[in-house]
């Protein structure tokens, strides 16, 4: 018996270093990559007919007369989270967030480490319940409809939670299968979803000889499996190299332009400015200032940023210049950054005039400072 | 770079255009269809491990009956009034099916939701709380009511001779199993590392599976002990076996019988209560 223990005891701790060593080893993807996708020309057909309700055929008719119940849906936001709270303890993780995500567009949660952005995505699919407030997802209520809500949605976390030991269409049938993706078409839903992770090559190769970026895709297709009208992504890049994020990029690009409604938590500013239609900035549990990337950087660092650069004792005085005249700036690395430069006029020191961005809005909104 | 762009869009973009909706039917409790959906999942890694799990189900009530045939058999014939092959055989069934329960409960319980972060992907999916844990207390009990078969079978081999009560074993072995797989999740979910098994191990599993009549008869122990033993739900699995499979089941058996189902049932809500508790904060 004790073998039997000790040996389990050996196998966790061989798994929890595993998971703790993450990925390793973006080679292999980048020479696949290089290579021109034979697959391209022939996608395969994604079912006409929804899943779940194999009993209730998908009839137009069927349609027409759950319209009084379907169009209420339909017409809602495809996210809305009013007043809503959330303490762990001592800490108030998510404060008064009111949040309204209209459906077929791509809305950033942009916020700074501990802003609240995961605990909010966690509540979306009620695996944090909220303190107060009121929370409804494609039109149904949470918590108390939140498992029907789960069924017409499709979450990325931003931790890997693959099973390491199953290959990569094993589990996208159990997913399927979770999903309810009906038994005649789990096939095509997997091979459409390996096809959209660019993992054909890989459908058998369990998920421990996988390359991170390889993982981060698979993971993406998983909550791709019944074909979601919405998807959340939690952080859907973070520690991914340049290329991989560049592929991650395209494709939630794709999933927008096909109707379907992305909310995606960032703080990565590049990503936010170059996916999201609509941007919301949140700090300390709630949002602080929501527009398109452009409107935000319009308000909030105006059409220019003058960036001067200098030795320390000089970035010391143009900061006080700045502070003095009222202009808003920021240490920026090297430099002082001077928001709004095109309202400086004659008094404004020597420096480099760049275009303002979602950075300068950014900190300029939350003070502070962003990857 | 550009062929795999427009090749991602395509294969995004190809999804059904509109997509209907996925129905506004009400879905309820303990739906089979998730349950069947996380067994899935188990089937699959089983595929994996199968042989191992085969290999020491078989091996293991080998040695115990090596060990006690050869070595204790030469000087006790008998065991109460049963022949030791007979004692032993039985006995270890009840050992199979505890430990290919209450381990699998701490331990994969712990993994799938500590490290692997598999149960937080599949909350994510139309999946709830309860029919989760259901759905993985189900799975290991199968098992446990499949492989607790296995020292019979090897006993066979020693000389047992084969009842028709046997085929009972399985279902002794189902409940058994039940009631063990959901108290290891429960002790996971109270768990606050995994070296924190060992209390449970050293502490309860090890008197629990050594006082329960398994190698030698509880009416040999003291006092005390024998009444302990009345509430050690392992016990009761040990004489329903013994009987079942001896050939002598009476009435006093649906006694034990029911204090396995009551064990299991409460030791399920109880696991689904407190690791919920932990999964959804």
């Amino acid at each position: 018996m004790y073998s039997r223990l000790s040996c389990m005891m050996s196998v966790c701790r061989a798994i929890k270093d595993h998971v703790l060593q993450g990925k390793k080893d973006y080679r292999t993807i980048s020479v696949r990559l290089s290579v021109p996708c034979l697959g391209t020309q022939e996608v395969p057909k994604a079912p006409e007919s929804r899943p779940t309700v194999s009993e209730v055929p998908d009839e137009p008719t069927q349609r027409v007369g759950d319209a009084w119940a379907g169009d209420a849906r339909e017409d809602a936001p495809a996210i809305s989270l009013r007043g809503v709270r959330k303490r762990f303890g001592e800490i108030v993780a998510v404060d008064g967030l009111d949040l309204e995500v209209p459906a077929g567009v791509c809305f950033g949660l942009l916020g700074p480490n501990g802003a609240g952005k995961s605990t909010t995505m966690r509540m979306l699919t009620a695996q944090t319940l909220a303190d107060e407030g009121a929370i409804s997802v494609l039109g149904y209520e949470l918590p108390r409809e939140s498992k029907q809500s789960r069924l017409e949605m499709g979450v990325v976390p931003q931790l890997d939670n693959l099973d390491v030991e199953l290959t990569c269409r094993q589990i996208l049938t159990v997913f399927a299968r979770l999903y309810r993706v009906p038994r005649g078409e789990r096939t095509a839903a997997v091979a459409r979803a390996l096809e959209i992770a660019n993992l054909q090559p890989r459908a058998d190769t369990i998920v421990k000889e996988l390359s991170g970026g390889m993982r981060r895709r698979l993971l993406v297709a998983r909550g791709l499996i019944h074909d979601p009208r919405l998807v959340l992504l939690d952080e859907p890049t973070v520690g991914l190299d340049p290329q991989v994020r560049q592929e991650l990029w395209t494709l939630i690009d794709g999933l927008r332009a096909s109707g379907v409604t992305v909310l995606m938590s960032t703080h990565y500013i590049e990503e936010a400015e170059r996916l999201a239609d609509t941007v919301a900035v949140m700090s300390q549990g709630r949002v602080i200032a929501q527009g398109t990337p452009a409107e935000l950087v319009r308000a909030h660092a105006g059409e220019q940023v003058l960036e001067v650069y200098g030795p320390p004792e000089h970035l010391v005085r143009v900061g006080e210049l700045a502070a003095g005249n009222g202009w808003a700036s920021r240490r920026s690395g090297p430099a002082v950054a001077i928001m709004r430069a095109e309202t400086l006029d004659g008094k404004a020191p020597e420096g480099v005039r760049r275009p303002a961005n979602l950075e300068d809005a950014f900190v300029a909104l939350t003070g502070q400072e962003i990857e | 770079m550009m062929n795999m762009r427009s090749q991602w869009q395509t294969a995004a973009v190809a999804r059904a255009p509109s997509s209907g909706r996925a129905g506004i039917r009400k879905i309820g409790r303990l739906e089979p269809a998730a349950l069947a959906g996380v067994m899935s999942r188990d089937v699959a890694i089983f595929g994996r491990y199968w042989k191992a799990t085969t290999f020491s189900s078989i091996v293991q009530p080998t040695i115990y009956l090596l060990a006690f045939g050869l070595g204790f058999g030469t000087l006790v014939k008998q065991i109460g009034h049963v022949k030791t092959v007979q004692y032993i055989g039985t006995g270890t069934v009840a050992t199979a099916v505890l430990f290919s329960s209450a381990f699998p409960g701490m331990f994969n319980t712990f993994i799938r939701w500590q490290f692997q972060r598999t149960y937080d992907a599949m909350l994510a999916a139309p999946v709830d709380v309860e029919e989760l844990i259901t759905a993985e207390v189900l799975w290991i009990s199968v098992r446990a009511g499949v492989y607790g078969v296995a020292p019979l079978l090897v006993a066979f081999a020693f000389g047992l001779p084969p009842e028709w009560g046997m085929l009972l074993v399985p279902a002794i072995g189902f409940v058994t199993g039940f009631g063990f797989a959901a108290f290891g999740v429960t002790v996971a979910a109270i768990a606050k590392t995994i070296d924190n098994f060992n209390y449970i191990t050293s502490a309860v599993l090890t008197p629990m599976f050594l006082v329960a009549g398994t190698f030698f008869p509880v009416s040999s122990l003291p006092d005390g002990v024998r009444q302990v033993a009345q509430v050690n739900p392992l016990y009761h699995c040990v004489q329903l076996v013994r009987d079942a499979s001896l050939g002598g089941l009476g009435t006093g058996d649906l006694g034990h019988a029911a204090v396995l189902i009551a064990f299991a049932l409460v030791m399920w809500r109880l696991a689904i209560r407190q690791l919920g508790r932990r999964l959804i904060d």
